[in-house]
């Protein structure tokens, strides 16, 4: 099989890794890299556990072959929150009881970061749709829900105050 | 009564680990040297098996072993009748029977290898309906039986066809179930390692019963118990769907494993998850009830078929619980059930969160609605008359007596929370335009624990370390629930610590007590009570040592934030870590062995009369929903859920689980179908077999109830499971008031509730309200 050599910035550190064209991007990671926080539910780009923020954009990395990411700076589970601590929505996941089995959290998480990133103050409509594309089966969703509105309470008063308009 | 751990929301113990991403899941796991593994299955639901040559994959490049039937020590396995076969020997049975495994160097090695394995078969007529298969000159699916049948369970109480021409009203009515997939996020994944430590294999992965699954591989393999080794991982989701299923996979790895002497991994694509993993049984459901025209329910005849698929797995237990608990927890002098479960070349069914009786709770909650309909009453004043209360007799014949039956009072909690009268009264009136509003209601009694299915016990060893640190080890493995919490919150509270000295160690069965499943929600009572237990133990071998040195009584002392005080004058003796210090130097031991055994419970095979439960729980949900009669969308506004829970240890991981189980029972409800037709399933991936997204979730209220149970931990009863077999008659029975048509099927999906739409055409909802 032809082997290819593919360059990419993962959690703030740059990687050489060998590969194949096939090979997807959601093995790559897990397999070659060992960061096995991104998670594999379906395999189809239909359950977001594989989630993870690519070039800024939310991917899912089931659906992304090794040689699109050359050259990629992503982040995974793992590049979340630092030694000093916790990121606020992880923080959030853990007071809000948003946790049961924990194999969607990792894509939760990634996704409402990156919601929150965009937009501190999400209505409720818009929480929903950021992770409409997440599927969990133990919560029922509630205390996800919960858990991104407590934190993105937190992370727009820390902003300047501005997220008590619509808390 | 005052506490300190429990009954507080604790955070989670693994909370952390799981939200960095850390936490280590089955196909997470790494093993030097390690293959992977994957199976064939067959083409073909029913087939017999000519030959299979293995010759070629066996050549592909990194392909160090196959193996089939012929390789397997023993072929069958199963908990209940061993009948369920590692790899078709002859026949394939279903759809998703194993055939071969290859081991390989790589994913794609293995992938590659099984496409060349050459299987001839020679196809067979199939029975894909259990009706089909109860009758008298049906071919049998397993060969060495006499019948189809996998069991009948029955339940005789009083005279009913007496009782039957006693009635003023008779509804007589049918109500069919689907299949459906557990849809756990983290599809099975199994790695066997070879002699590993002191034994033949060590098996690690997504296992919900590690000792069910210890059974079935040294079974398979035939060795002693003791040479298996198994230890679960975090799991992500099981809801009853990680045994069997697992089992298998875990004896097909332990075969390669020690066949190639290399770790082997086996990991599920979701296609392979819904092709080979059982699913919820089907369920045909015929009730004939029979009422005064005030309202008084005096006869009930229900018969219950369920689809087995092609193996028995846990049929025999799950139509048990449905013959228990099919009346729902009305009082009726007379009642008739059977319950059945038939093998067909469908896929096979076991257990999943509700076990028996989602099925029977839709069909008896629909017709408590239809019959209240019948008599121009309202569904809550039909209830109200016939339900359980203090001292009532069960269809079984028990007595509830040795509990607080608290079905009224949920049922008036859940009433007022969702303004149930009024609404109700607005949403008979005629409504305008094409969306319309209804609201629904369902009740439900559930046995705990096990029941009179099998031996009920469980232990947990609770061990204090020399810096006064305190290690949990329990047979009962943490699903996802909480699990772990509840136990550490018990643990502390009995010592008088902070839950943080504690650490719960996964299960491992060649070292925690085997304490049969986590199943049918009796973690918390089984398991807790042996927690509770040991650390009594504990506590008594701490008293007595302290009352020895400082001449106190010992049953004076008490352990309390961290200390141990005298009660009488509420003076510090020592603190909780002197009393460790002092245990190392005079060599007390501070381990126990904790078990607990349920109290003992009845039943006659014959009758169904006896105590199949040694307790109850009650719960009422209702639904308010919008289907637009235009297109049939249906959706769900609000979910009220009222459930008695004893006490509730943990109050965030209980509400977790009724929001949970709420929308599973959504899905179930309203979008949930396996198709299966003749045998092959249709839908094998999430774009095809939905379930419930953030954007179908309705408000939720969940309203605990608590009544501490004589039996439980601190009162503790159980959550899991009712939580999830009320939606679905809930929604159903809004649906039908906001259409006027009744719809006996589930799931109520698009075409049925249109198909409602077209033929009530003129008005006819008011007619029938
Ligand atoms: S595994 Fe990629 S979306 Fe499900
Ligand atoms: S917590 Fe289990 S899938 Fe979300």
């Amino acid at each position: 099989m032809t082997k290819l050599i593919i360059e990419l910035t993962i959690n703030g550190k740059k990687k050489k890794v060998e590969t194949t064209p096939s090979t997807r991007l959601l093995d790559l990671i897990r397999d070659d890299l060992h960061l096995t926080g991104t998670k594999e539910g379906c395999g189809k780009g239909e359950c977001g556990a594989c989630t993870v923020i690519m070039n800024g954009e939310l991917v899912a990395s089931c659906l992304v072959l090794a040689p699109q990411a050359d050259g990629a700076v992503i982040t995974t589970i793992e590049g979340v929150g630092d030694d000093k601590g916790l990121d606020p929505v992880q923080e959030a996941f853990i007071e809000s009881g948003a946790i049961q089995c924990g194999f969607c959290t990792p894509g939760m998480i990634l996704a409402a970061k990156k919601m929150l990133e965009e937009n501190l103050h999400p209505t409720e409509e818009e929480i929903k749709r950021g992770i409409s594309g997440n599927l969990c089966r133990c919560t029922g969703y509630q205390k996800i829900f919960d858990a991104i509105r407590l934190a993105a309470d937190r992370l727009s008063s820390r902003d300047g105050g501005r997220g008590e308009e619509d808390a | 009564m005052k506490f300190s751990e429990v009954n507080k929301p604790v955070k989670r113990v693994d909370a952390y680990e799981k939200v960095t991403g850390k936490a280590k899941f089955g196909a997470d796991l790494f093993f030097p040297n390690m293959l992977y593994g994957k199976a064939l299955h067959s083409k073909y639901p029913h087939a017999q098996i000519i030959k299979i040559n293995t010759e070629k994959a066996l050549t592909y490049p990194g392909v160090k072993a196959i193996i089939t039937a012929e390789d397997i020590p023993n072929n069958k396995f199963g908990v209940i009748i061993q009948n369920q076969q590692v790899l078709a020997q002859e026949e394939v049975l279903y759809i998703g029977d194993g055939i071969a495994v290859v081991a390989a160097e790589t994913k794609e090695a293995a992938s590659e290898a099984i496409k060349l394995i050459e299987v001839e078969y020679k196809e067979l007529p199939g029975i894909f309906d259990p009706e089909e298969a109860a009758k008298k000159d049906a071919p049998l699916i397993h060969s060495e039986l006499e019948d189809n049948q996998v069991v009948h369970h029955r339940v005789r109480k009083g005279d009913v066809e007496k009782a039957f021409t006693q009635a003023e009203v008779i509804l007589e009515r049918e109500y069919t179930t689907q299949f459906v997939e557990h849809s756990y996020i983290e599809p099975e994944a199994i790695i066997a390692v070879p002699y590993e430590h002191n034994s033949l294999v060590t098996i690690y992965g997504s296992i919900q019963n590690p000792f069910s699954c210890r059974n079935a591989v040294a079974n398979v393999l035939k060795v002693p118990l003791n040479k298996v080794r198994i230890i679960q991982n975090h799991m992500g989701g099981s809801f009853g769907g990680k045994d069997e299923v697992i089992s298998s996979m875990a004896a097909r790895a332990a075969v390669l494993a020690l066949k190639t002497n290399q770790p082997v991994k086996m990991v599920n694509t979701r296609e392979e998850s819904i092709l080979e993993s059982y699913k919820r049984h089907p369920y045909k459901m015929k009730y004939k009830v029979g009422a005064t025209k005030e309202g008084k329910l005096v006869a009930m005849e229900i018969k219950c078929i369920a689809d087995s698929g092609a193996y028995a797995c846990q049929t025999p237990f799950v139509t048990w619980r449905s013959v228990v608990q099919a009346t729902g927890p009305y009082e009726l002098p007379s009642v008739k059930t059977d319950t059945y479960g038939y093998y067909t070349n469908n896929i096979y069914t076991g257990a999943m969160r509700g076990y028996g009786s989602p099925q029977i709770v839709f069909a008896q909650e629909s017709l408590m609605d239809e019959l209240a309909d019948e008599l121009k009453m309202t569904p809550l004043e039909l209830r109200l008359k016939n339900i359980y209360h203090n001292n009532s007799i069960t269809a079984s014949g028990q007595k509830l007596d040795n509990h607080q039956v608290s079905l009224e009072e949920v049922i008036a909690k859940a009433v007022k929370a969702s303004n149930y009268i009024e609404k109700y009264i607005e949403y008979n009136k005629s409504q305008l335009g094409d969306k319309k509003r209804g609201i629904g209601m369902a009740v439900s009694f559930r046995g705990c624990s096990l029941g009179a299915e099998a031996t009920d016990a469980a232990g947990a060893i609770v061990a204090i370390q020399r810096d006064g640190s305190i290690l949990i080890s329990s047979g009962l493995a943490e699903n996802g629930e909480g699990l772990k919490t509840v136990f550490s919150q018990i643990a502390a509270e009995e010592l008088g610590v902070d839950i943080k000295r504690i650490n719960y160690m996964e299960v491992d069965t060649s070292v925690s007590p085997e304490s049969g499943a986590t199943v049918a929600s009796r973690s918390t009572l089984l398991g807790g009570n042996a927690v509770k237990n040991a650390a009594q133990q504990i506590k008594r071998t701490i008293t007595e040592m302290i009352a020895d040195k400082f001449k106190v009584k010992s049953g004076d002392l008490v352990l309390r934030n961290e200390n141990i005080y005298n009660k009488n004058n509420n003076q510090k003796i020592m603190s909780f870590d002197d009393a460790v210090d002092l245990a190392n130097k005079l060599g007390v031991f501070l381990s126990a062995y904790g078990w607990y055994k349920a109290p003992d419970i009845s039943w006659d095979e014959e009758t169904g009369q006896g105590r199949p439960y040694f307790t109850y729980v009650y719960g009422c949900q209702i639904a308010e929903v919008e289907v637009d009669t235009a297109t049939g969308q249906i959706e769900v506004l609000k979910m009220v859920a009222a459930h008695d829970v004893g006490r509730a240890i943990n109050p965030v991981t209980l509400k977790g689980q009724i929001y949970g189980g709420i929308m599973m029972a959504l899905g179930y409800g309203i979008m949930e179908e396996v198709e299966i037709a003749s045998g092959y399933i249709k839908n094998t991936n999430f774009d095809e077999y939905l379930i419930p997204t953030i954007k179908d979730m309705p408000e939720i209220i969940p309203i605990i109830v608590e009544n501490p149970d004589p039996h439980g931990p601190y009162g503790a009863k159980s959550i899991g499971e009712p939580t999830l077999e009320l939606g679905a008659p809930a929604i159903a029975n809004a649906v039908a008031q906001a259409t006027g048509r009744r719809i006996r099927h589930l799931p109520l999906n698009l075409e049925r509730v249109l198909l409602g739409h077209s033929l009530s055409k003129g008005g006819t909802k008011n007619d029938i309200l």
